[in-house]
């Protein structure tokens, strides 16, 4: 790897922090031997398949299994109510986003189905093709009740209540005024609208979702091994609805093939696999197949928004306005609810300006189909596609090029700390150096050049723009304050081996991203000793401090601080005990390498295998009254803010095809703000993926419902993802603002990508349909929605 | 169940199962034989999880029946390792870090093993088409694409070399 982009404060001799280290633990990846879900069996182990709703909305009237029974290798074909029996229904809401309500929720569905993909039944089997042989000759006799699909109209009168019981549709609703927004408007030389769309998409894992319960009821315990980002909350969970004690659950999660908040709640399909190992009495593996994943696997960001901004000429913005609903299926999903992506939308819309008057309104509604939650870039991306999409409407409006309304609006750079129109603190950001650094590395002002005369020949090329801001390092503000047992706090325990490795057992999760090598990085820059002397545990909640896991990019800020601190922790254990052994004073020695040296000089004094030794077998030799502690744990909850906010800002650069509608994209940039930079690699790396899930977002992908609410194209051949040749090139830069809220000064990066990346695309979209006068604000950005915009075709009818 | 003797070269080794006629190819790796290295990302011929060589030729193991590789010679990652055939495409994986959850890599190096095979003069574009059946939600290929290409380049460096010697 090139060279060290980033020196910081931690850069000392021995220091891995700032280095593109490879990670440790890819190897076994990429010899096939690491161990997902899938690839465990287990004595006994049973399989189940779900019988699921092919109706957005019915009621069970009966369900033969007379011959699913039968069938050959038939464990057992259980229902909703006779699962009940062992586990408890669940209602997801949280008491801090007030008013949002939900109705209790079932494992497998009792009386009705609300949408299409609910799990109606259970089939267990001896393998898993003798369960789908079963489920397919269950018969259920199913009433057909009208379903509620169109958000728009969700809140009619005349539309059907999915829960008569909570009276209407409307699950949470929430209003934010900030400032003079009438006085802001009314001040305008303009206010420019439009309405967005952000296309309702889902994360689409390459690994399913996948559980396997193993109830041992000798000692009425619980292991799930289970592809989750949160294995304590799963404990959590599983424990309250199966009556369990807490301390009897262990989850086991190893390799796990991508998340992306897909994994970080519990299904209740996941939920019924564990309560059928408790009933009976044997190891239930669940892995969803690919197309139930795409009816239960929680789906996002389908939202639609009026926008407004009020402007002067000059291009200075005044205000922001927004009235955004969003429709998240018949439940809020458990444990973190379905109004959190709302509510990130009304926090983040206008959030890198300065302007001072921001109106927001949500309505989050209920509708019979799949149920939406937490993915990747939670808000963000939707929030951001709004806010720039208005940026540059005004700026297209005024002739203004969208650089120049950029920097006249971001929150200058030495204003933090700073609050935002949603009552949230910015400790530090770096809009405009991150700006002009992604400028230069673009070079705008030849691609500005590049691109007219390139439209002098017909050739329609685009660039867009899109800053954004991004919570990272969450405190309990998320969660924990809504009264959900989901931990904002990590640790990390840090032993001494006698050899003189470390092992590192932490809170926080792997899903790939790289969570153990950073955490590797951080110990074994703290403690002293070379990376191939490090081990890392994570995913394991008997192993492992309690803490969150992954989520809201809090793994390097959270995680890796509590590392940091534990290192230190264990550095200063080990050094009081060389200074007994060499009777130096500890602050005369280091540890560098894995030896005890010198500091001044750097002379070796004593390797830590020797330490070891004499700790740990020959402690006699030691003086009495000196107890060596080689086991340090410590802990870190980010408590200065809701979130430590990070920035960055992407480009796009693309062209249209104006006879076929084609986005090609030819290059992409990314500039982020993710404070100390551990590894760069992993760093950038995390970008680049991110960014191919926003412009997944932003061009293909779409969870396209009929009026029926039936899913249309629910598989990978009709639901389209970004493969490698539609993909550009993605240029990734730093600029570095530490939090000073932890010693490490890292923040988040795992979803700056995904945020910025569908604004970018829409704005250089529309960059390059300027000149043919034409705009769109419909994610995604297909070639039929172009050549509608055009006029070439007609637009579809219903 | 229909069920059918098959004889298979797995890996090197030869293997003789009896299998039933629906078994898919990767279903028979995977669970008869517990080669669990490749691995099912959607079962309908998409996403290239299961992407495995039969008698070199990349391969998708969930649209092949387990009988249809009858006197086949079937390499999958476990083997295509240990023979050292793709080294050096782990070792660029490795320090491009061309995975991340690392759950399409197997398939993904098998697909990149054919391409350094057939076509050792391929730029980024015709990498980025050559993998373009292979699905991976977390790296943005773009570093898969600078690991193939540094393969390509190294090996073609190695063989002006050897050339010259």
């Amino acid at each position: 790897m090139s060279g060290r982009p980033v020196v910081t404060p931690f850069d000392r001799p021995n220091s891995y922090i700032g280095r593109a280290v490879p990670r440790p633990n890819a190897k076994k990846l990429l010899q096939g031997r690491g161990t997902f879900v899938d690839d465990i069996v287990l004595p006994r182990m049973a399989h189940v398949v779900f019988v699921r709703s092919p109706h957005a909305h019915a009621r069970i009237v009966g369900i033969d299994r007379t011959a699913a029974q039968e069938m050959p290798g038939v464990i057992a074909v259980v229902t909703g109510a006779e699962l009940a029996k062992v586990i408890t229904p669940w209602i997801g809401v949280l008491t801090h986003l007030k008013g949002l309500k939900s109705a209790p929720q079932h494992a497998i569905a009792i009386d009705r189905a609300c949408w299409q993909g609910e799990a109606v039944a259970a089939v267990v089997a001896e393998t898993r093709a003798e369960a789908e042989d079963a489920a397919e000759t269950v018969v259920v006799d199913w009433e057909e009740l009208p379903p509620v699909v169109d958000m728009e109209t969700a809140l009619d009168a005349a539309t059907p209540v999915i829960h008569p019981e909570l009276g209407d549709n409307l699950a949470f609703r929430r209003e934010l005024v900030t400032g003079d927004v009438d006085g802001a408007f009314a001040a305008a030389d303009h206010v420019f609208e439009e309405v967005f769309h952000t296309g309702r998409h889902t994360g689409v894992c390459l690994e399913p979702r996948a559980v396997l319960a193993d109830y041992q009821p000798a000692d009425g315990k619980l292991v799930a091994y289970q592809a989750t980002q949160a294995p304590h909350m799963i404990q959590n969970l599983l424990a309250k609805h199966l009556d369990l004690n807490e301390s009897d659950v262990r989850v086991i999660c190893k390799d796990v093939g991508g998340s992306f908040g897909i994994k970080v709640h519990i299904y209740p399909d996941e939920m019924a696999t564990a309560a059928l190992s408790v009933l009976l009495k044997r190891p239930v593996k669940f892995i969803a197949d690919r197309l139930e994943s795409f009816v239960t696997d929680i789906h996002a960001r389908d939202h639609r928004i009026k926008g407004r901004i009020a402007v002067k000429s000059d291009g200075e913005i005044l205000a922001f306005e927004i009235d955004d609903r969003t429709g998240i299926g018949p439940y809020s999903v458990y444990p973190r609810t379905s109004a959190v992506e709302a509510n990130q939308v009304v926090n983040l819309v206008g959030g890198p300006y300065k302007h001072k008057a921001y109106r927001a309104s949500t309505e989050v509604v209920f509708q019979n189909k799949n149920v939406t939650c937490q993915y990747r870039a939670v808000g963000h991306p939707i929030a951001c596609a709004v806010t720039e999409g208005l940026v540059d409407l005004a700026a297209r409006k005024l002739g203004i090029d969208p650089a120049d309304i950029r920097r006249r609006n971001l929150i200058p750079d030495d204003a933090y700390p700073y609050t935002g129109l949603a009552g949230l603190p910015y400790e530090s950001l770096s809009h405009h150096a991150s700006l002009e650094k992604l400028l230069a590395l673009m070079d705008y002002d030849g691609l500005r050049a590049e691109q007219a005369e390139l439209r002098k020949r017909g050739i329609y090329r685009g660039i867009g723009l899109a800053s954004f801001i991004e919570v990272t390092n969450p405190s309990s503000a998320f969660y924990g304050i809504g009264g959900a047992r989901i931990s904002s706090q990590d640790g990390c325990s840090i032993r001494l081996d006698p050899t003189g490795t470390i092992i590192c057992a932490t809170g926080v999760t792997e899903q790939g991203q790289g969570t153990e090598a950073i955490i590797a990085q951080i110990a074994a820059t703290a403690v002293g000793v070379t990376m191939e002397k490090v081990r890392v545990i994570t995913g394991d909640t008997d192993a492992t401090p309690y803490g969150g896991g992954t989520w809201a990019s809090r793994g390097a800020g959270i995680g890796g601080e509590a590392a940091l601190q534990a290192g230190k922790a264990l550095r200063q254990n080990i050094l009081s005990v060389a200074a007994a052994m060499l009777q130096a004073a500890p602050e005369s020695l280091d540890i560098r390498n894995g030896v005890v040296v010198d500091a001044d000089t750097g002379n070796e004094r004593l390797p830590l295998e020797e330490i070891g030794r004499v700790v740990y077998f020959r402690p006699d030799t030691l003086p009495k009254g000196l107890q060596p502690e080689f086991v340090v744990t410590r802990h870190y909850v980010q408590k200065d803010y809701p979130f430590v906010f990070t920035n960055g800002i992407q480009g796009s650069y693309l062209e249209i095809d104006t006879e076929t509608g084609f986005v090609t994209l030819l290059k992409h940039w990314c500039v982020e703000d993710c404070g100390t930079i551990i590894n760069p690699q992993l760093v950038d790396e995390q970008i680049r993926g991110g960014v191919v899930q926003g412009l997944g977002g932003a061009l293909f992908e779409h969870c396209i419902y009929d009026d029926r609410g039936q899913l249309v194209n629910g598989s990978m051949i009709d639901y389209l993802v970004p493969m490698a040749g539609e993909m550009p090139d993605i240029v990734v830069g730093h600029v570095v603002s530490p939090t000073a809220s932890s010693e490490l000064g890292a923040k988040g990066a795992g979803e700056a990508g995904t945020a910025g990346a569908p604004g970018a695309v829409m704005n250089a979209i529309n960059d390059a349909l300027l000149p043919l006068n034409v705009s769109l604000a419909a994610q995604p950005f297909t070639p039929e929605s172009i050549l509608t915009a055009l006029g070439r075709v007609g637009a579809r009818v219903g | 169940m229909d069920q059918h003797d098959i004889s298979v070269i797995v890996n090197g080794q030869k293997i003789r199962r009896r299998v039933s006629a629906r078994q898919h190819l990767i279903d028979f790796l995977r669970n008869d034989l517990s080669l669990t290295g490749s691995h099912l990302g959607c079962e309908h011929g998409v996403c290239g999880a299961c992407t495995i060589q039969v008698d070199g030729v990349a391969v998708r193991g969930c649209l092949m029946l387990a009988v249809q590789a009858d006197g086949a010679t079937v390499d999958t990652i476990e083997g295509l390792t240990d023979s050292g055939a793709i080294a050096d495409l782990q070792d660029a994986f490795h320090r491009y870090n061309a995975l991340q959850c690392g759950f399409c890599t197997p398939g993904m190096l098998s697909t990149a093993a054919e391409l350094v095979a057939q076509h050792p003069d391929a730029d980024r574009e015709e990498i980025r088409a050559h993998i373009s059946g292979n699905y991976c939600r977390c790296t943005g290929y773009h570093s898969i694409v600078d690991a193939i290409a540094s393969v390509l380049d190294d090996r073609r460096k190695a063989r002006a070399n050897g050339g010259a010697a």
